[in-house]
């Protein structure tokens, strides 16, 4: 494929970038709103355009079991999933972090049952927030298309070897028809070279893999992880960088609009950026001195970045799109007021948790929830959370 | 040789807790569980490998003048062999004695 | 004793891929069974095994007694994952990213990874018809929790969550036919083996990794911790539940049936039964009642093995 831009549906421009990231194995259940993603990839493979194997599983749980057997022999492997389908393969989900095995998914983001509801929300990810994954955000096509070679180069990356999840926003997201860039089949494989793993199950090299933990030494084993989920850091940025430089498309942690001056900033993940930003606009016409916060890298946690963007603002709007029942608030609120504990100079946080299940956030309540929010900051009302737009 | 588990400093593993030195269970000697050891009487035995077979513990071993015996560091002494014996040339003896 | 084979016992391949050190409990027939099956595979085999316990004693980090490439994941996934393994292999070998070599896939767990937790995704892979192996090591219940109940628990064996009591015989649901029902699936290569039977075993495990395509080895693997029985008796046992025809030996090719062993001389139910822990408390009446199902059964498989 050479350099072309083209409208197309996001599920397909990401299948489209699977296809061209040369991978061995693709294996999926059906789950909506993933569904056009892994349809037109079983389309590539059936046409003969990408020489792979599609293992038509049968369930999500054997969809990521697959893909971790695929792995461990050291091929690229990807997957999609949402909502009940990334809740039944959670268990190994977490395996396949722990076992430092780099396959890349699609997580076209959806809420969890019950009741059930195949509409967007954040409370799949969350689930897993803790498992060791990467979680990458993504807010239009491009940023999607884009960033399933950049999940590959740090998945493979000897020094990261860790899954990544390119999270984007089912339906608002998924089945989009956006304008997107697609690079030159040549300049993917300059960025994103054949992948050699250092311990590949093979039997001219035998290994195991898995072995199991004592008390006397699962402590260290975790230790492990942690370092390795948290050293990957540079090596995602040093994957972004190299992607900028190549296609002139930067990426970072943590991104901001018109934040520089402004006072309080809506802070949002995934595609609620492209409004907020809208929103921000109109706002400033007014006067307002508002910024956006977008938060792009949700694991490892970017703390410093974070903190830079928003040490000395007044206040932070977080909107969540996912409730911790029983909890403090959202768990994107609960993570920012714990990255600015006792920080000079930290700005307090209101925290409004929206849009839950696919219901709209139009401009208008955007517009509701920034002005609202910085009433409550200036009163002193920063406590829990606000659930918006609910009846009774 | 791999270092005992309660040894090993978390930097010193594998990425994913790999293990690169197959078959390094044999570090671990299970001949410390037995109670009771077979004995072999050479003269009656038709080296047959029977015993070398059925062993689940993979502990039986042919010496050099050609019958077969137990291979003490990992013999747990279940008596499987001495069971099988087509001959019952193997005694399972006590450990305290 | 099958005495033919057991007099060629020396001509076995002397290399072990599966080493001692392991933490198998004394006459474990099940540590046995997987140290024949790794025999008659030989190196060039990549094993991908469910929890249980041939998976916590060959794997105690940082020791292993595997010398194949061995994986370990979850405990209902050995399949699946296997499946993924031959799946990424394969793409890798007709790219050209890795040398074309023949591998064997092989799947392995115990009797509730393979017919109760781990069912779904074996059916799955079977279905699939990947090039590979799953071999289940049957030990009739849950040993490495602590010998609870499974669907491949017999008729009237006594578990810590079946147990006898005033009320109860202990199991009284049949026990699972996994062969069939791997059967079912239309692979080309189904068999059932005991370590007792090495020389069969091992046969059937070559065979079956000789067969392109999916094929199924469900081996009773004596456990004289859960069955109640010495740990010298364990290939004892095995000879008398096949002596029994409470297991018949037996493989699928293709679809058809053929017995690879008959007893000279069947043995009563009552023989297998008896000296067994786990079936004590059993009345007469029952030890009647089991005898009846395993004649019915043992007819099946016999017509089946005898059609032309």
């Amino acid at each position: 494929m050479g350099k072309v831009r083209k409208g197309v549906e996001v599920s397909i421009a990401m299948a489209d970038a699977v296809a061209q990231a040369d991978v061995d194995v693709i294996a999926a259940y059906p789950i909506t709103p993933q569904t056009h993603i892994v349809e037109h990839l079983a389309d590539i493979v059936a046409n003969g355009e990408l020489d792979a194997e599609f293992v038509p599983v049968d369930s999500e749980h054997s969809a990521m079991s697959v893909c971790c057997g695929s792995a461990a022999v050291g091929a690229r492997t990807f997957t999609s999933t949402s909502s009940q389908g990334l809740a039944l393969m959670s268990e190994i989900f977490f395996i396949s972090a722990a076992m430092r095995l780099p396959i890349v998914m699609a997580l076209a983001n959806r809420s969890l049952s019950s009741p059930l509801s195949i509409w967007n929300d954040h409370g799949d990810v969350m689930m897993v927030r803790d498992a060791g994954w990467i979680h990458v955000f993504v807010e239009n096509g491009q940023e999607s298309y884009d960033n399933v070679f950049c999940a590959f180069r740090m998945a493979e990356d000897p020094n990261v070897m860790l899954p990544v999840a390119v999270n984007l926003d089912g339906f608002i997201l998924t089945h989009m028809i956006e304008p997107v860039e697609y690079e030159d089949d040549e300049l993917i494989r300059q960025y994103l070279p054949e992948f050699k793993m250092k311990h590949a199950l093979h039997p001219d090299k035998p290994v195991s893999m898995g072995c199991f933990g004592m008390p006397e030494i699962y402590t260290e084993t975790q230790m492990h992880r942690e370092d390795g989920v948290t050293n990957s850091y540079p090596h995602i940025l040093k994957a972004w960088e190299e992607w900028g430089k190549l296609t002139g498309r930067y990426y970072h942690p943590i991104e901001t609009y018109r934040a520089d001056d402004a006072e309080y900033c809506i802070v949002t993940m995934g595609s609620y950026g492209e409004t907020a930003m809208e929103v921000v606009d109109a706002l400033r016409e007014e006067g307002e001195k508002v910024g956006v916060v977008k938060i792009r890298l949700w694991r490892p946690f970017p703390f410093d970045e974070f903190r830079r963007a928003v040490l000395g603002k007044k206040s932070l709007i977080v909107i969540d799109r996912a409730l911790s029942f029983g909890g403090p608030g959202g768990p994107v609120a609960l993570e920012l007021r714990s990255a600015l504990y006792k920080k000079e100079g930290a700005p307090t946080i209101v925290n409004y948790i929206a849009g839950l299940a696919g219901r709209d956030v139009s401009r208008k309540d955007f517009r509701h929830i920034i002005l609202e929010g910085k009433e409550k900051a200036a009163s002193g009302d920063t406590e829990g959370f606000t659930l918006y737009g609910l009846r009774g | 040789m791999a270092k005992p588990m309660e040894q090993i400093t978390w930097q010193e593993l594998e990425i994913g807790a790999v293990v690169t030195e197959v078959g390094s269970a044999r570090q671990y000697h299970t001949g410390s569980w037995r109670s009771e050891r077979p004995v072999v009487n050479k003269d009656q035995c038709i080296k047959c490998g029977v015993c070398w077979l059925f062993c689940p513990d993979i502990s039986i071993v042919r010496a050099a003048e050609g019958h077969f015996e137990a291979d003490l560091t990992y013999c747990k002494g279940c008596g499987i062999c001495a069971k099988e014996c087509p001959v019952g040339c193997i005694t399972m003896v006590g450990e305290e004695e | 004793m099958d005495r033919f084979s057991v007099f060629s016992a020396r001509l076995v391949d002397k290399s072990e891929n599966f080493t001692s050190g392991h933490r198998a409990c004394q006459g474990c027939a099940e540590a046995l069974a997987v140290r024949l099956v790794m025999k008659a595979l030989g190196r060039d085999t990549i094993v991908a095994m469910s929890t249980g316990c041939m998976e916590i004693i060959s794997s105690p980090l940082p020791l292993t007694s595997w010398k194949v490439p061995w994986i370990h994941n979850a405990f209902e996934n050995s399949a699946a994952v296997i499946s993924g393994c031959e799946s990424g292999m394969k793409a890798m070998m007709r790219k050209g990213k890795l040398p074309a070599k023949k591998i064997n896939f092989v799947g392995m767990g115990g009797d509730g990874a393979t017919a109760d937790i781990g069912m779904g995704a074996l059916s799955g892979a079977l279905e699939r018809g990947h090039d590979m192996i799953y071999v289940c090591y049957d030990n009739e219940a849950y040993m490495n929790t602590g010998i609870q109940r499974s669907s491949s628990t017999p008729f009237g064996a006594s578990t810590t969550t079946s147990p006898a009591g005033k009320a109860s015989m202990g199991q009284h649901t049949r026990k699972k036919n996994m062969a069939q029902i791997a059967v079912a699936h239309n692979i080309p290569y189904v068999a059932t083996a005991c370590s007792s039977f090495p020389f069969d075993l091992m046969e059937k495990v070559k065979r079956a990794s000789e067969t392109p395509g999916a094929a199924y080895v469900h081996i009773l693997s004596v456990c004289p911790t859960g069955w109640r029985i010495q740990p010298h008796d364990a290939i004892k046992y095995g000879r008398l539940a096949v002596d029994a025809c409470v297991f018949p030996l037996y493989e699928v090719v293709n679809g058809k049936y053929s017995l690879t062993y008959r007893p000279q001389r069947i043995i009563p139910v009552k023989e297998y039964l008896g000296g067994q822990g786990r079936f004590r408390h059993l009345t007469e009446k029952q030890v009647e009642q089991i005898q009846a199902f395993v004649d019915t059964d043992y007819q099946k498989i016999v017509k089946l093995s005898d059609e032309v």
